[in-house]
């Protein structure tokens, strides 16, 4: 003990509690140190962080801009829509969350998995979508399970609503998923992955306007991206309100006259060039798109070899057919290389260069004029004339007329047909121009085609005398406290000049075509209005012997070789508002499948028309 | 047996500073548990309550008995620790990649902490029995070495680098203080040296990756770095006077890790501030000098000595966490004494706040 005592008492031990505790005294003053720069000296860049840490700015989708019609009737607006989704990082068993989400959402375990996929190229704390446009019982369905699906959300969302079935669907538009690729393009800066946009014809060309713009919440999160509270909300802006310049009665009438054939009917204003009604068939249904189509459904869509995704108003190039035997008259009259007075000798077929080539009517039209010609659609009559005029003066004068080249139709995917000429033909396939292929240009075939818009444009300038018009789809944009974004001005493409009499000399054959004892257009001929028409029937495969057309008469034709169906009209015939192009796909006659269809929509419009002038009386 | 003087001598300064410590770390532990309330289940501060009560008593019990007798069984408690570290190596729970714990029901006991206090023991009796006013020279160290060495490996086997840490800085601390020869220490300092570099190529690649991310957290803010980060940003965004109790967005959202167990004190930065944590490290600095002057009054050298073993654990575990806390230090598993959630670390403190108390009244009987 003593000896405890003595060690204890030396002087180096007792400096021993000393230095410890001075180093202990020191040390701490480090951590002081350490703390007061964190806490004092860093505190504003720490204090950020912090905030930085709990905050998320949280953006919704803005109700897209509705579309009207051109009298301000709703055709496309906008609903409330159930979405199931999931935060990820809230499941900790995807597998049996999915075993029991599958049955409720009525999708495969694949499926879901596929979209759980999909969302992982979203920031953590935005919501995966599962299921997008459930129905309400759906929704109450996986509401009631909610406590055994942790991390599942129903989230509510504007999606597009259809009000006419889907009516116009190649005019307005589909909605899609925003790509990979586009998002990588300056258009879409402000857009991000998951988002919907359009991806063609007006939700696409429109898309800036029909946007609108995102509306935003500041949000408190916790680690896991948990919402906690909501701390500030800026309100969506809803996109831009949209006037087409369609119709919605006429063009529900055109969706009912067409029915289940397969083809294309456009209806154009003869004065402004406006887009009145636009049918391609076969159709889809534009709803799919907006929940976000199934792979399945849309492989149906893609393949299917009719096309129903294709606007054929635009893109379908057809051979015109004897709808183009206008285009030869105004040519022929304007050259000198026929009077209206001039007979031409139909004998049913026509000899050159060792070939034969046939008029639709065997028996032949005889003794015929000018006039006759056209109402009855007198090939020989077409052949005479067209090969004394020549291909190069026939082509520049079916280019005057719009056809050969776009019209300038605002929407993307428009095709420029194929107006032939020599120069043409030897850029092409280096081989000269023969006469046989004049003769053939003549009635509309060979390498002759046209889209319907191209037909319509074509007819409009016929009613108005030269005016070649741009097709505009769009009355005006405004946004929603009515201000005027966008109106579009009627476009003059360019005035092609005839004589008048040249011009009546036309004008009259049509009107004949329709009206008269003969006429291969009879099935048009309305009581009230006067229609001026042009029939159309073009042969899909150019059949060598007459042999092979005799097998044909008995309506034993395949599907895929039977002729299309062509017509195009305007009305009134004195004063034309309405100029309509029909084309039905291998319709066979363009007299019996294509003039009804043109004539109802005629009709309609005047009927319309008449509503319209006894309104303002009530 | 028992003596009047005792209760007079009581060290009430000790104990009122300890529970104070305590008191504040629990209310810290409610703030840093507040948003777990909700989930059911006894609330984590009410367990620390429990195991402070505990503990308490505990210390209470060990002032009942002379220390002295502690000498005799030095060496068999010190042989039952390392019993139950090799058996904890055998059949131990494994959580997180390490065994450390053996379960016994009600709590499950960490080995690691007891073999801290068995060798506070059992080095304050061999250096109570053999120090020289000459101080030691390194051949007289093989014995200390050796039982030294022991504890240390299977410790380090769990894996557990933070425990065997302590128990070495503890054991050279005390060691320090024994006294060494001038040659015997610079040897000590090559030694570690060595033994430091050798060590970086032992470690488990997540000590490695700790130690990388010390360097330089913001290389992985996610990764191995969040730790470290988030805890800066809470103590930092603190500020001087703090957030307010349960007001630290850090703490409350969850964005910091381990915030009732290792990070409790980030938590505690966060809501306040500098002048808390200054208040709090001067009560931690205050217990350890006041430790250290308990040894300086100790009546004998194995009471000396194991003051100074009690102060150096509790320096240690306060200053590796608290630098680990604030980014000074790398991440390593170390708890601060009454502040971080746990029933062993509580009860080791304890046992070691007890022994001090032990030693503090018992300062007059020779």
């Amino acid at each position: 003990m003593g000896l405890d005592q003595n060690w204890k008492k030396l002087q180096v031990v007792q400096q021993r509690f000393f230095f410890y505790s001075m180093a202990a005294t020191v040390i701490f003053f480090l951590l002081l140190l350490r703390l007061w720069y964190l806490q004092v000296i860093s505190y504003q860049n720490l204090h950020d962080r912090s905030v930085r840490n709990r905050t998320r700015i949280l953006s919704f989708d803005a109700p897209r801009g509705p579309i009207f019609d051109r009298n301000g009737v709703l055709l496309v607006g906008n609903r409330p829509s159930f979405q199931i989704s999931v935060m990820r990082q809230d499941v900790e068993d995807r597998t049996l969350l999915f075993e029991k989400l599958a049955p409720l959402l009525n999708l495969e375990i694949p499926e879901l998995e596929r979209r759980w996929k999909k969302g992982k190229r979203f920031a953590i704390y935005r919501p995966t979508p599962l299921a997008m446009d459930v129905s309400r019982e759906v929704m109450e369905k996986v509401q009631e399970h909610g406590v055994d699906l942790p991390g599942v959300l129903t989230e509510v969302r504007p999606v597009r609503d259809y009000l006419d079935h889907g009516s116009a669907a190649h005019l307005i538009g589909y909605l899609g998923e925003i790509t990979k690729a586009e998002l990588q393009n300056k258009k879409y800066a402000h857009y991000r992955g998951g988002d919907f946009v359009g991806k063609t014809a007006i939700e696409r060309t429109y898309e800036s306007y029909l946007h609108g713009e995102k509306g935003q919440r500041l949000v408190e999160v916790d680690v896991q991206g948990k919402l906690l509270r909501q701390l500030q909300v800026e309100p969506a802006r809803p996109g831009n309100k949209i006037y087409l310049t369609l119709d919605r009665e006429l063009q529900r009438a055109a969706d009912e006259v067409f029915a289940g054939e397969t083809g294309a009917a456009v209806a154009l204003d003869v004065r402004t060039g406006e887009v009145l009604a636009m049918v391609s068939r076969p159709t889809f249904n534009p709803a799919l798109f907006a929940k976000g189509i199934s792979g399945g459904e849309w492989r149906e869509l893609a393949l299917d070899n009719r096309h129903p995704l294709q606007n054929k108003v635009i893109s379908g190039q057809y051979p015109p057919g004897s709808t183009f035997k206008m285009v030869v008259a105004l040519a022929a009259l304007r050259d000198g290389v026929i009077n209206t007075k001039r007979k031409i000798n139909c004998r049913g077929d026509f000899l050159i260069g060792g070939s034969r080539y046939r008029c639709w009517k065997k028996r032949g039209h005889g003794e015929t004029d000018f006039k006759k010609a056209l109402r009855e659609s007198c090939d020989v009559w077409f052949y005479t004339v067209g090969l004394e005029l020549g291909i190069d003066k026939l082509s520049k004068a079916a280019r005057e007329l719009g056809l050969g080249a776009p019209t300038g139709y605002p929407l993307p995917g428009e095709r420029s047909g194929l107006m032939p000429s020599q120069e043409w033909k030897h850029q092409r396939y280096n081989k000269p121009w023969y006469a046989g292929e004049t003769v053939i240009a003549s009635i509309g075939q060979g390498f002759v085609l046209a889209t319907p818009i191209q037909l319509a444009v074509m007819t409009a300038a016929i009613a108005n005398r030269g005016k070649v018009l741009k097709p505009r789809v769009i009355k005006k944009i405004e946004d929603w406290d009515g201000n005027l974004l966008l109106q579009p001005e009627t476009e003059v493409v360019r005035q092609v000049h005839y004589s008048p009499e040249t011009w009546k000399a036309v004008q009259d054959g049509m009107v004949a075509v329709v009206n008269e004892p003969h006429g291969t257009g009879h099935a048009a001929h309305l009581d009230n209005v006067l229609v001026a028409g042009k029939t159309g029937t073009s042969q899909v495969v150019r059949r060598k012997t007459d042999k092979e057309e005799e097998l044909d008469k008995d309506g034993k034709i395949p599907y895929r070789f039977r002729p299309h169906a062509l017509f195009v009209a305007y009305a009134p015939a004195a004063q034309p508002e309405i100029a309509v192009a029909v084309v039905v796909e291998h319709g066979q006659s363009g007299g019996r499948a294509a003039g009804p269809i043109a004539k109802r929509i005629i009709q309609r419009y005047m009927e319309l028309k008449k509503q319209k002038q006894q309104e303002p009386k009530e | 047996m028992f003596d009047r003087r005792l209760v007079s001598n009581f060290d009430w300064v000790l104990f009122l500073t300890v529970l104070l410590i305590a008191g504040i770390g629990i209310t810290n532990l409610y703030s840093a548990t507040y948003s777990d309330h909700v989930s059911g289940g006894t609330p984590l501060y009410l367990k620390q309550l429990l195991w402070l009560a505990g503990g308490v008593l505990l210390a209470q019990l060990i002032c009942l008995f002379d220390y002295r007798h502690l000498e005799h069984f030095a060496i068999h408690i010190y042989g039952l620790s390392l019993v139950l570290l090799i058996y904890v190596l055998l059949i131990g729970r494994t959580t997180m990649g390490a065994t450390r714990w053996i379960h016994l029901g009600f709590f499950n006991l960490q080995p690691g902490e007891v073999i801290k206090i068995a060798m506070i023991l059992l080095l304050a009796k061999i250096f109570a029995e053999t120090t020289t006013p000459f101080g030691y020279s390194l051949s007289e160290l093989w014995q200390p070495a050796l039982l030294l060495l022991l504890p240390v490996l299977l410790i380090l086997k769990e894996p557990d680098l933070g425990t065997a840490m302590m128990v070495i800085f503890i054991s050279m601390t005390m060691l320090l203080f024994a006294g060494l020869k001038r040659s015997t220490l610079v040897g000590l300092m090559v030694l570690a040296g060595l033994v430091g570099v050798a060590g970086w190529f032992g470690l488990h690649d997540y000590q490695r990756a700790r130690i990388r991310t010390f360097l330089n957290p913001e290389a992985d803010p996610l990764g191995s770095g969040y730790h470290i980060i988030q805890s800066k940003i809470a103590v930092g965004s603190g500020g001087f006077f703090g957030k307010g109790f349960i007001q630290g967005t850090q703490s409350q959202l969850a964005f910091l890790p381990e915030r009732h167990t290792d990070f409790a004190f980030s938590v505690f930065a966060e809501e306040w501030g500098f002048a808390g944590s200054l208040v709090i490290l001067l009560l931690y600095l205050f217990l350890i000098v006041w430790s250290l002057y308990v040894a300086r009054r100790a009546a004998d050298k194995f009471g000396l000595f194991l003051a100074v073993g009690v102060a150096a654990m509790l320096f240690w575990h306060i200053v590796v966490n608290l630098g680990m806390v604030i980014g000074l230090l790398p991440v390593v598993g170390v708890p601060l004494p009454l502040f971080s959630y746990g029933g062993t670390s509580m009860v080791t403190t304890m046992i070691g706040v007890g022994l001090l108390m032990n030693v503090s009244m018992r300062r007059f009987m020779f």
